[in-house]
């Protein structure tokens, strides 16, 4: 990095000061907010630093819920988003990893049409394809389950080539001494691949966690059960009152409390996450 | 342990290419045979066949009296070192070398026994915990070659092993592995471009060119007596010097056997001198360039008359540029015209299309 000069150094130093305020004081406001009387937020009086309430307010909310639109406690909301979030992760890791490894080292009729079929999906997200999707997790009675939460989200042609890419660098001669070393498909995919992969599946985990955990469209539609509902969906709901005031602490908490798991995901994983990105060494 | 025979073996892939046009070579038990000849001669390939990495498309490949074109290479019993070694970066050194034993469902006792006979040897003891990066190019060669000795196999097959390590290095694994291979007494297939390598290491040495065998022999036989121009230039460096008989000047000096073709003559044959030995041919060249390695000397010289060689081979020199080695530093100095002469024995004479050798 280019070290300058004073003058110029403070200007830098000022623009930047004044892009993490612009992006940090939303999440600022929403924490002091949580802590605040609601009659005061509802009153247009609401101090910018933390108020008292800290404790009840987040019992209230993790425990116990609103008292208007959707009585349902944000743990459960938060059992749900993770149990989703990490099915869909867990699972898109899962199956494109196997595809890729399909697609890349195995010699099989219409194996090119296959990779551009799954390639061409990359343009069919759930926005696009929500009616059939529904009609078929419907017609399966799958509404309201975990199972009709996360799995018309696991298939990822982005996962897979990704994979597929990754793949394509491990060189040849690794799966000829697997050959000659006594090893057959599985085993090579299990004791070689696998181990070879674990930061690019790291990676992935963080970014296909997140995107899991923040799906707001599909868990919308396909849940109407207060208990199966997610976070982002409970937020949302807490807002809509019809005749009673909005409790904004505790839909300030509940936003709070919907940004940690990400944030723990990330904080946990950063060092694999930007090793996955960056490293070149095999 | 093992014979290796290969009768009449081809590859011919999907597109219609040709790789290996019909190789027969047979290497004794325990023999160190190595493969030698310019990058796309096929010599990979071959060696890629008899790993079992390679389908074949014709011929019989045969380890140990049995037929293997349809065998797996794990069930081949070979053991293969490959030119970026191929370790298993995810694994330690010792787990490296144990991989394939406990694949076979050997016993935890008897591998470890072998593994650490196989450090022992190697000189890797100390490093068994670490993993393949943690290691230098030497140590990482030593381990590839550790992961095939605690196999015990049949067959050794080396591709091109010393090619990522510097100088001197590589001069140092050339003698061990030459060591290695004679103790174990493990039958050999070697690939290599280096013509070094290939003279040093050979029991049989297989000069190949264009997917074909060139030549077969003890590498100083070939050296002495190449079939080919091909294997001429090929063997021995400097390359051969290869002129065309045809200028009037070395046709009268060769008498009869002017009508060859091709004269061969090694850079080291010839001598500076005034007089013309009785039978031999005597050159005059004036002097372009001189190479001093200390103990040798390259002169660099050009004929007077302008001479087409015949014969387009690798590593050739322009045409009527002649190489002569002398022993010592003294040369003569630039620009000054010499004779150089050649005795009859040292002659190489080759018909005119390099393919074949005449006896003069």
């Amino acid at each position: 990095m280019v070290e300058q000069e004073g003058f110029r150094r403070y200007v830098a130093h000022i623009v930047l000061w004044i892009g993490i305020a612009i992006v940090a004081f939303p999440v600022y406001v929403a924490i002091v907010a949580s802590t605040q009387d609601n009659a005061l937020i509802a009153n247009g009086q609401m101090s910018l630093l933390p108020g008292g309430h800290f404790f009840e307010v987040y019992y209230q909310t993790i425990f116990v819920g609103t008292s208007g639109s959707t009585r349902e406690p944000v743990a459960n909301m938060m059992l749900n988003s993770l149990v989703m979030a990490l099915l869909i992760a867990v699972g898109k890791i899962a199956i494109s990893i196997i595809s890729a490894y399909g697609i890349v080292y195995f010699r099989f009729p219409f194996r090119m049409p296959i990779f551009w079929i799954i390639f061409i999906t990359l343009m069919l997200p759930v926005e696009v394809r929500i009616y059939p999707t529904y009609k078929i997790v419907a017609d399966l009675h799958m509404l309201d389950s975990y199972a009709g939460l996360a799995l018309p989200l696991i298939a990822s042609a982005t996962a897979t080539l990704l994979f597929r890419q990754f793949f394509m660098t491990v060189p040849d001669e690794l799966l000829e001494a697997s050959r000659i070393d006594g090893a057959g498909p599985l085993r090579f995919f299990w004791d070689t691949l696998l181990p070879l992969s674990r930061t690019n599946m790291a990676a992935l985990f963080v970014i296909l966690f997140i995107l899991g955990w923040n799906q707001y469209l599909w868990p919308l539609l396909i849940t109407t059960r207060d208990d199966m509902q997610t976070i982002q969906i409970g937020i949302r709901k807490m807002m809509t009152t019809n005749d009673a005031l909005t409790e904004w602490p505790i839909v300030m908490a509940t936003a709070v409390l919907a940004m940690l798991p990400p944030v723990f995901v990330v904080v946990a994983m950063q060092k694999l996450f930007v090793r996955g990105l960056v490293e070149t060494e095999k | 342990m093992a014979n290796v025979t290969l009768r009449n073996v081809r590859k011919t892939y999907p597109g219609g290419f040709e790789a290996i046009k019909g190789v027969n070579v047979d290497v004794g038990d325990g023999q160190f045979c190595v493969l030698v000849g310019p990058s796309g001669c096929g010599k990979s390939t071959l060696l890629r066949m008899v790993a079992g990495l390679e389908t074949v498309t014709g011929g019989e490949i045969d380890i140990g009296g049995k037929v293997v074109n349809q065998v797996e290479p794990a069930d081949r019993d070979i053991a293969m070192v490959f030119q970026n070694y191929a370790l298993y970066p995810h694994m330690s050194v010792f787990n490296n070398m144990a991989y394939g034993l406990r694949n076979r469902g050997m016993k935890e006792a008897e591998i470890k026994a072998r593994v650490e006979e196989a450090a022992r040897v190697l000189e890797l003891a100390p490093m068994l915990d670490r993993k393949p990066r943690q290691l230098s190019g030497g140590q990482r060669q030593r381990v590839a070659m550790g992961r095939a000795i605690v196999r015990q196999p049949k067959v050794f097959l080396f591709d091109e092993p010393l090619s990522n390590l510097d100088a001197k290095l590589r001069i140092a694994m050339r003698v061990e592995i030459r060591k290695l291979q004679r103790r174990l007494n493990t039958t050999s297939i070697y690939v290599t471009h280096d013509q070094l390598e290939a003279m040093t290491l050979a029991d049989i040495l297989v000069v190949m060119n264009g997917g074909q065998v060139e030549q077969i022999g003890n590498p100083l036989a070939i050296y002495e007596k190449p079939a080919t121009t091909f294997v001429a230039s090929f063997i021995g460096a400097p390359p051969m010097n290869l002129m065309s008989t045809r200028p009037d000047e070395i046709k009268s000096q060769l008498g009869g056997a002017g009508d060859a073709g091709i004269l061969g003559i090694r850079p080291e044959d010839f001598v500076i001198t005034d007089q013309t030995p009785a039978g031999g041919v005597a050159l005059p060249l004036t002097v372009e360039a001189i190479e001093r390695v200390g103990a040798e000397t390259f002169v660099y010289g050009s004929r007077q008359q302008d001479d087409k060689r015949v014969a387009a081979t690798p590593g050739e020199l322009p045409p009527g540029e002649i190489i002569v080695r002398i022993p010592g530093s003294e040369a003569p100095p630039i620009g000054q015209k010499i004779r150089v002469a050649a005795v009859r024995q040292k002659l190489h004479l080759f018909s005119g299309d390099g393919r074949t050798r005449i006896e003069a």
